[in-house]
């Protein structure tokens, strides 16, 4: 077990100063599923950007949210700018 | 056994609501101890113009009385005294607001970068919180349900209607996001030693920061009404030391815990 666990989490954005983070979070997702990002298959998860908008949205979004998501992607109704 | 109780309540801070209590709870953050002190500023005028204000009416109601002074005077105006009773209301006035205004902007400064983000989550009728931290796939790492313990199952020395069965755990001296909302109807999230209390509305997410600056168990209640049981759904929130905060967490729920 680790003594001393690094805390790290999303950090405070500028583009969202106020108390309302709900644009935040959903940005943070589109962020991560765009298709740009989408193509980590070839690339692997563990490079660049792509993984730490994953972290940021994990940290930010309730889990309900983002099961909901995942299936309104997968069934292609996605409210988003994908 | 009394007598000890009695004690230790005098000693120990007052992080919970108290019987009969008059004043705030003891501040465990900068927050609190920001609104405390702001209240013993405005506290001192309030008190100078109520005395003020009292001796004046006192004054008036005795030397006016119909039996003594059948024929009050008649004053029209009088350009002294009304520049003072406005001026000194002015300046009253501005030594309240500025340290009000300057508690007001340095709440919402966000400084430092959040070590922590949890997710307060509130439902009909308890509360799930979310570290998702360090999971590396959309799968929470750790997620629970606080719900209150009933009354016939407290054990003595625990609070009634403010324990729950899982602690909110925090590390102490550690900047905390904290995101609130709720899965169905508004709640409120309200810890009062730590100066918080935001609403948790379906469908947005509210973010406060906090920064715990002791050791110690909280206690709060929710602060909207949500129906049948609003009143049994209390937080509490325990600050344990930062080193003791990884094997606390991971302790919490073994078998919900999953390897990052």
């Amino acid at each position: 077990m680790e003594e001393e666990i690094e805390l790290k989490t999303a950090p405070a954005d500028f583009r969202f100063p106020t108390t309302n983070q709900t644009r935040h979070c959903f940005t943070r997702y589109i962020e991560f599923h765009r298709s740009s990002c989408r193509c980590t298959t070839a690339k692997g998860e563990e490079s660049n950007d792509c993984e730490r908008f994953a972290k940021y949205y994990r940290a930010l979004c309730p889990g309900e949210w983002v099961e909901k998501w995942n299936e309104q992607r997968e069934s292609g109704t996605f409210p988003g700018p994908l | 056994m009394i007598v000890l109780k009695w004690l230790f309540l005098t000693i120990s801070p007052c992080d919970a609501a108290e019987p009969w209590q008059l004043g705030s709870q003891d501040a465990a953050t900068p927050i609190m101890q920001g609104i405390i002190d702001l209240h013993h500023d405005i506290f001192f005028f309030l008190i100078l113009i109520l005395v003020f204000v009292l001796w004046i009416l006192v004054r008036a109601l005795w030397h006016f009385h119909y039996k003594k002074n059948a024929i009050p005077q008649r004053i029209v105006h009088g350009t002294t005294i009304e520049i003072l009773r406005t001026i000194f209301p002015s300046i009253i006035s501005m030594f309240i607001a500025i340290p009000s205004f300057a508690l007001l902007y340095s709440m919402d400064e966000v400084v430092v970068d959040p070590a922590i983000t949890i997710k307060a989550i509130g439902h009909q009728w308890y509360r799930t919180y979310e570290y998702s931290d360090y999971n590396s796939s959309d799968e929470q790492s750790l997620t629970f349900d606080s719900y209150m313990i009933p009354e016939e199952d407290l054990e003595l020395g625990q609070s009634r209607l403010l324990e729950v069965d899982n602690r909110v755990v925090v590390p102490a001296k550690t900047h905390l996001r904290i995101i609130v909302t709720s899965a169905d109807v508004p709640h409120s999230w309200a810890v009062p030693s730590s100066g918080v209390k935001c609403d948790a509305v379906p469908g947005r997410l509210n973010q406060i920061s906090i920064l715990v600056q002791r050791e110690g168990v909280y206690y709060g209640q929710c602060s909207e009404i949500c129906g049948t049981n609003h009143a049994f759904t209390p937080i509490v929130v325990e600050a344990v030391p930062r080193k003791d905060y990884g094997s606390r967490v991971s302790n919490q729920l073994i078998p919900q815990t999953g390897e990052a």
